[in-house]
């Protein structure tokens, strides 16, 4: 196995710490005087706080501090502002955080939680989207037109639950279907769910006498919760330290700032003492944020011989009791409305719509799993009345060079790959030819589906990231970056793309695994399947850095021309005769001549990466370029159907992706696997089923089912390489997509099994007989 | 039978040393490893024995720490990850890429390295047995059995 660069199935460079119990999470820091914080929470989905008695509570020996809305009146939130940290005056879904105990240690803060006592005056509550939007519907937020937005490109519906609204208008939709021979109508119906990442969210928290904050915590933007303390607060961002280290899964839930500002508020209220709070599984699916759950309409149009024309889609997104980043997923979903296949004409609506639900954010994919079910399940509808092999009609219709968006961007093979090369790749890794359904007798249906994606960034226009890179006195290096390890292993995607750049051994490249806001180059967050570019954009800039500086420096020792030498293993060398050259441990840390005469400083190199030529969406037609790239992609799942008893066995999944240029292959493929099977969980069993009081019934891993070992399918992987010309050596991102198209995969391999349309998720056996039987023994 | 009332230290057998621990009554044998003897590699996932992070071996047997009394323990042989080396299941977990974000992995190393232990040549129905106690979010299960049955099949050793 070569040493050097990419392509190559590199080991994780924290490898040894994982398998050893040496690799430390948050809430491993288990420093001498740190207090417990425990959450109380609502057990109410939508009342008015009649009253909070803390007075047997503070009476518990050890507690140093209760804190209640009363006690924070700031309103927090990324877009918007409508987030008290505890609930003030009314609570908005059950499990909202309504106190917090400080105190000396867990078992006394739990025992002073238990004997708060909260009452509540019930609302009315709303349970869906749908239902949100109907005339004389409770209202959430009374107040939502006096809410401070953070950003231009949010518009709140004051009077309404509609915290925001996206709009797509390209050509002319009513002229498109008039030129239609088949139109299709479909409504689709997807619950909430949670991200379960194995670790649950931890932060601590504390104030040194000079007012320093100092937060650790398990999140994927370090960044981000030092801004927005340094902007609820009025503390400077210098003042402001965020650390985090190895970070225990996070698929979205820990992009937003959650606990941090709940640690801040315990640690300020016990006079600046170390404050520990870690999240229960409980408190971790319902009090912080979830999946979102979404509403859609949709409306195809095609001609006869199956060349798509027209789309009018409604996405109604089931954002829970606060905004979090509910408006950009509306974005996203709005953005990527008809999936990589060119329709001329489209009007979309995206709404963000508050309910009395948990609240949502990003999870992975960012709403593209959701929209990717409807417009997939639409198409295997339009493919049965077309009467047209829904892979072939995916094919025909794929997205081409020349062609547009839906937000009026330019396609080409460099910025959206080659879905058509995709298609025919998963087939081929299925045996599509066979036919999508096939009678196994003993009442056994073997059957395949199909979909195609595709997801850009969706960032802010001016996501940024950065690298610094130092060496060490042997010509080894030191590599600094701030995306945060969640899993992926970015780090040491880093580490290769830098070893590619230097020509050097990987093993001789360090790299920090922790994050610590006070010396860790700036990075956007570490979502979005971002981090492998616009990190290792940074990476290369860094590394040119570097390379001009031994390529100068070593021209004045070696007394040559800067552009007559070249780099590789360690060494700057002559390109006219490789065996005159000066070593790196010669030149990093000054040049020493024999005499004592010494030359230069040590030697650091800074590599900078801002996203150009991203914009806002124009508001009213949403026209704009919201991501540097799409990375696209085909699936397929096969499924054994029990006629008798609509159980099913899932026996196959497979992906193609476009990644540009795989960078490690054994890290993509298992990326890519680990996605699919996240997507089998979201597809056939995850789901918040709710009283009908809006309550949470499924609060624990007992009754909310994610995948298990020896559930799983056979797993089919390939990858297609067109390369992104912007991207470190040609990669796109990968890291989130398995998981985009297995949902529909399995409804529409499901639906071509049982006879019967599949719209709602997940497929349960009890779904299936409903939707195939209507209820009917 | 023994009893603890109040606060009491205990000497639990951990990793093959005796080491002592100051315990409430109804302190879970996870708390104890974790805050009072400061090996923090078995994880909090649920504390309801749904997830697997939290597994430990007792007297060689795979026993979720959250489940199980701190007091239950004293008199058994306790095994955490931190008392694994350079182990067969150890370095399949490495070269198979059987680990993303790592807070699984303990708990799954301790199964299996049971697993291993125990059996030579089990079939796919007690390999899946064993190893659905357990929860990863991260990977598709599939390098997590592979790694297994490296170890099982001696190809890593």
């Amino acid at each position: 196995m070569s040493k050097t660069g990419i392509g190559v199935p590199v080991i994780r460079k924290e490898a040894a710490s994982k398998v050893t119990g040496e690799a430390k999470y948050t809430a491993d820091f288990l420093e001498p005087g740190t207090l417990t914080a425990q959450l109380v929470t609502s057990t109410c989905a939508h009342g008015v706080i009649a009253g909070i008695d803390t007075s047997a509570a503070a009476g518990v020996p050890g507690v140093r501090a209760i804190l209640t809305g009363e006690s924070c009146p700031e309103l927090c939130g990324a877009i918007l502002k409508d987030r008290p940290p505890l609930a003030r005056g009314k609570v908005r879904y059950y499990g909202e955080p309504v106190a917090l105990v400080v105190a000396e240690d867990a078992f006394l803060a739990a025992k002073a939680a238990s004997l708060i006592k909260v009452s509540y005056e019930p609302l009315p509550v709303v349970h869906g989207p749908g239902q949100a939007l109907e005339p004389g519907a409770p209202l959430i937020h009374e107040g939502l037109g006096a809410y401070k937005r953070i950003v231009a490109d949010v518009y709140p519906e004051p009077g309404t639950n509609v915290c925001h609204r996206e709009k797509v208008r390209k050509g002319d939709v009513e002229k498109g279907f008039s030129e239609c021979a088949v139109i299709l109508e479909a409504r689709f119906k997807l619950p909430q769910s949670d991200h379960i990442a194995m670790e649950t969210r931890a932060a601590t928290a504390s104030i040194s006498a000079d007012g320093t904050v100092f937060i650790r915590t398990s999140s994927q933007a370090p960044f981000e919760v030092r801004k927005m303390l340094s902007e609820l607060y009025q503390i400077d961002e210098g003042k402001i330290i965020v650390e985090v280290p190895m970070v225990g899964g996070g698929f979205g839930g820990k992009a937003p700032v959650n606990l941090e500002i709940l640690a801040y508020l315990a640690s300020r209220a016990a006079g600046g003492r170390p404050v520990r709070l870690v999240n229960t599984r409980e408190a971790d699916m319902v009090s912080s944020p979830c999946r979102m759950g979404l509403e859609a309409t949709l409306k195809l149009g095609a001609t006869e011989d199956g060349i798509l024309k027209a789309a009018e889609m409604t996405f109604l997104i089931d954002a829970g009791g606060y905004a979090d980043i509910g408006p950009r997923l509306a974005k996203a979903i709005a953005v990527g409305c008809t999936g990589p296949y060119h329709i001329e004409n489209v009007s979309c609506d995206s709404l963000c719509v508050y309910t009395n639900h948990p609240y949502v954010t990003s999870f992975r994919g960012f709403g593209h799993a959701s929209v990717t079910f409807c417009i997939e399940r639409a198409l295997d509808k339009l493919a049965r009345k077309l009467r047209l092999d829904p892979a072939r009609l995916r094919y025909k219709n794929a997205l081409m060079p020349g062609q547009t968006s839906p937000t009026q961007v330019k396609i080409t093979a460099s910025n959206c790959g080659n879905l058509q090369a995709c298609i025919e790749r998963v087939k081929g890794l299925v045996n599509w030819e066979e036919g999508d359904r096939l009678d196994m007798g003993g009442g056994k249906i073997r059957a395949k589906g199909i979909a195609a994606f595709w997801k850009t960034s969706n960032s802010p226009p001016d996501a940024a990231s950065g690298a610094f890179i130092s060496f060490n006195k042997d010509g080894s290096v030191n590599l600094n970056v701030g995306c945060v390890e969640i899993g992926p292993m970015m780090k040491t995607t880093a580490a290769q793309i830098l070893s590619e750049a230097l020509k050097m051994d990987i093993s001789r490249i360090h790299v920090n695994m922790d994050v610590n806001t006070r010396y860790t180059p700036y990075h956007w967050k570490t979502v979005a399947s971002m981090t492998t570019y616009m990190i290792g954009r940074a990476v290369l800039r860094a590394a040119e850095d570097v390379t001009d500086q031994l390529k100068s420096m070593a021209a004045v020792v070696m007394k040559c021309a800067p552009e007559d030498l070249d780099i590789g293993d360690e060494r700057v060398f002559l390109r006219s005769d490789p065996s005159v050259f000066k070593s790196f441990r010669d030149l990093v840390h000054g040049y020493h001549y024999e005499n004592g005469n010494a030359l230069y400083g040590q030697m650091l190199g800074r590599g900078g990466f801002i996203m150009t030529d991203l914009n806002f969406l124009d508001r009213e037609t949403g026209k704009g370029k919201p991501g540097p790239y799409w990375t696209v992609g085909a699936q397929a799942v096969e499924v054994i159907y029990d006629t008798v008893a609509h159980t099913y066995r899932l026996t196959k999944a497979a992906t193609v992706i476009d990644a540009g240029k795989v960078l490690n292959p054994a890290m993509a493929e298992g990326l890519v696997k680990g996605g699919m099977c996240m997507g089998l969980g979201l597809g056939s069993r995850e789901h918040f089923q709710y009283d009908p009081a809006g309550r949470v019934l499924d609060t624990s891993l007992r009754t909310y089912k994610v995948m298990h070992f020896g559930q799983t399918p056979e797993y089919l992987v390939a990858f297609v390489e067109t390369p992104f010309v912007e991207g470190p050596y040609g990669a796109r991102g990968l890291a989130e997509h398995g998981i985009v198209g297995i949902p529909a995969a399995l409804g529409n391999a499901l639906s071509v099994a049982c006879g019967a349309e599949l719209d709602e998720l997940p497929l349960l056996p009890e779904k299936i007989w409903m939707a195939k039987t209507g209820g009917r023994l | 039978m023994y009893t603890l009332k109040e606060k009491t230290v205990v000497t639990l057998r951990v990793n093959g040393e005796d080491r002592q621990a100051l315990i409430r009554p109804g302190d879970i044998l996870l708390d104890t490893l974790r805050d009072g003897l400061g090996l923090t590699g078995a994880k909090p996932g649920c504390l309801n024995g749904d997830c697997g992070a939290c597994t430990v071996l007792v007297d060689g047997t795979p026993i979720k720490s959250c489940l199980m009394l701190t007091a239950e323990a004293v008199g058994h042989e306790i095994t955490t990850v931190e008392g694994l080396s350079d182990t067969p299941i150890q370095r399949a977990f490495i070269e198979l890429f059987a680990f993303q974000c790592g807070y699984c992995t303990s708990g799954f190393l301790m199964v299996c390295h049971a697993l291993a232990g125990q059996m030579q040549t089990p079939p796919d129905a007690v390999i899946d047995e064993w190893l659905e106690s357990n929860i990863c979010r991260c990977t598709s299960y599939e390098e997590i059995g592979k790694a297994v049955r490296a170890v099982l099949n001696g190809e890593i050793k």
